[in-house]
């Protein structure tokens, strides 16, 4: 399988990357090397495997419902690039 | 000095925590320039905690390691100290909170000396995709000390530092242990909370400790490792005991030998060193057997489809808005697009493109979903051969310490390197590197791998092993 050039614009978007021209072709290269490479897997008989996501079968992992302290306020949006009255200042996000 | 050593000296007496904190940070103002192991440090808060941990030697109140200093990748969060996973990303991030291995270190009286070089992201395999700066090998200052822990490897080989944390998600603690002549450990998935472990890969990534003996790393990991209800995937066990450490015995020991991990791709050097060690292993009275595998053969692929997917998920909280720097860009989406472009390096972007891909419409099914079979196969086999034997040994890297920039250039070479270590995160358990002897001046690691929950098993296994072995030894520093 390969990557087209239309397909990596398509991931940096679904990625929310703007990609320079340069860095689409490079990625391109890139990916393909590792595509190439993933063929591998394609040889192992997965027939009637139960795929995995963890390697510990952990299952529903409850807490109690418990109030605890919080970071406070003000130390939450001590790193944010742009606050304003307690609330983090966003873009615009709905056009005019 | 070996961090027990150490620590047996404070207990002692013979000299003080603040006393030792402050050779160190000499150390590290005298070497660090030249080795490039720190992002950040900040002597103050080192001293005050050494003196807090001076007290708790007074009070009688201390464990194992009180006043033992310490090193921490920086991917872990740190209150009051930036942390920045070595990108650009989250430069000027000071956390509002700790780690929760951090807060059982503070507990312990580990004085924190300060935050280590990595990957960016922990991506990669020789600290040199670090958005700041060069680590450089003890052993040999033109080469790379491994990665992504190159940092916290480097500080305790340049003895700047008597313990580090590293985290680990395809052999990120051992590899870099292997290079750099130390020993790091990474314990059962789910030993070591990951709360305040900035996220790379979640089913992969583990915390564990480098050390320059396997003692030392087993006392650490005795102080790290506990059930934490702030991570829901830590395991509801006690922490790693250290009771039975050096009560093994290397007579009548079964470990097993992967074939596939010593094929062709293993260089002739390191096949040596490690052929040797299994040699004076066998006279010990320890039985080999050779076994088979063969999904070994495969990890690498799956390793490189899973983590990426895990990662381009974790990553995408990362959108200049809550933390790092925002740039400038059209409307909301074209904020978050310029913020990533600008702060993520080459190998992140690279990494959160392949996983968006492999989990992209039309592609989960022959990417994702396959290798997540392949995994299953990988964790049975593995499950396989522990049944008939106590540990399973091999290379931890094909290759020693390469040079600085040697494969910077071709990215899939150096992810292949990868395929000794990436099965112990695939299947969640344990695995070890320890030195097992040097190739033209540079250390050789050797690994051990044992089944999930066996982490105090394995520990007294390679203890054992260690006093085979030619004594642990550090780089002079001229």
């Amino acid at each position: 399988m390969s990557i087209s050039i239309d397909e990596v614009r398509h991931v940096a978007k679904l990625a929310r990357l703007e990609l320079e021209e340069s860095e689409i072709l490079s990625f391109q290269t890139e990916l393909n090397a590792l595509l190439g490479h993933f063929g591998d897997i394609q040889s192992v008989d997965v027939s009637g495997i139960e795929p995995i996501s963890h390697a510990v079968s952990l299952q529903n992992v409850w807490a109690d419902d418990q109030i605890w302290e919080s970071v406070p306020r003000e130390q939450a949006l001590r790193n944010s690039p742009l606050s304003r009255a307690a609330l983090f200042v966003v873009p615009q996000i709905i056009e005019d | 000095m070996a961090a027990a050593e150490l620590a047996r000296r404070i207990a002692s007496r013979e000299v003080s925590c603040v006393e030792v904190a402050k050779s160190y940070l000499a150390a590290i103002s005298q070497h660090d320039p030249q080795l490039g192991c720190f992002l950040a440090l900040d002597p103050e808060a080192t001293l005050r905690q050494a003196e807090a941990a001076q007290l708790m030697v007074d009070n009688g109140t201390a464990g194992p390691l009180a006043g033992v200093p310490i090193a921490l990748k920086d991917n872990l969060s740190t209150e009051g100290l930036e942390t920045t996973c070595a990108s650009k990303i989250l430069k000027g991030y000071v956390p509002p909170f700790d780690a929760s291995v951090v807060t059982k270190l503070r507990l312990a009286g580990l004085p924190i000396l300060g935050k280590t070089n990595m990957d960016e992201f922990a991506m990669g395999t020789s600290t040199e995709t670090s958005a700041y700066q060069l680590t450089r090998n003890p052993w040999d200052r033109n080469r790379a000390p491994g990665g992504s822990s190159g940092g916290s490897a480097a500080a305790v080989a340049g003895s700047l530092a008597p313990l580090s944390l590293g985290s680990d998600t395809g052999g990120s603690i051992r590899q870099p242990a292997s290079l750099c002549g130390i020993v790091g450990f990474k314990p059962t998935y789910g030993r070591c909370s990951r709360y305040g472990l900035i996220a790379f890969a979640s089913s992969l990534d583990q915390i564990g400790p480098l050390a320059q003996n396997v003692e030392d790393a087993a006392l650490l990991a005795s102080i790290l490792t506990g059930h934490d209800p702030l991570d829901s995937t830590s395991l509801n066990v006690p922490p790693i005991s250290t009771k039975d450490l050096k009560s093994g015995s290397l007579r009548g020991l079964k470990i097993a030998l992967p074939k596939e991990l010593f094929d062709d791709s293993l260089s002739p050097d390191v096949r040596k060193v490690i052929e040797e060690a299994i040699e004076a292993l066998r006279k010990e009275g320890v039985q080999f057997k050779e076994v088979s595998i063969p999904s070994i053969a495969v990890g690498v692929t799956t390793y490189y489809i899973i983590a990426p997917a895990e990662a381009s998920s974790n990553l995408a909280r990362f959108d200049g808005i809550r933390f790092g720097p925002r740039s400038e860009g059209k409307g909301h989406i074209g904020v978050v697009e310029r913020s990533r472009a600008e702060g993520f390096g080459h190998e992140v972007k690279s990494r959160i493109m392949m996983g968006t891909y492999a989990l992209s419409a039309g592609y989960y099914d022959a990417y994702y979903l396959r290798a997540s079979q392949v995994r299953a196969v990988m964790t049975q086999e593995f499950k396989a051969a522990f049944e008939d034997c106590d540990a399973v040994l091999s290379p931890t890297s094909p290759v020693p310490a390469f040079k600085l920039g040697e494969l910077t250039a071709d990215p899939l070479a150096l992810k292949l390197l990868d395929y000794c270590t990436i099965p112990a995160n695939l299947g969640g358990f344990p695995a070890i590197s320890l030195n097992c002897g040097f190739t033209n001046g540079l250390p050789i690691g050797l690994q051990l791998m044992a089944p999930a929950m066996q982490d105090e098993r394995l520990l007294q296994i390679a203890y054992s092993i260690e006093k085979a072995m030619p004594p642990p030894k550090l780089p002079s520093l001229a």
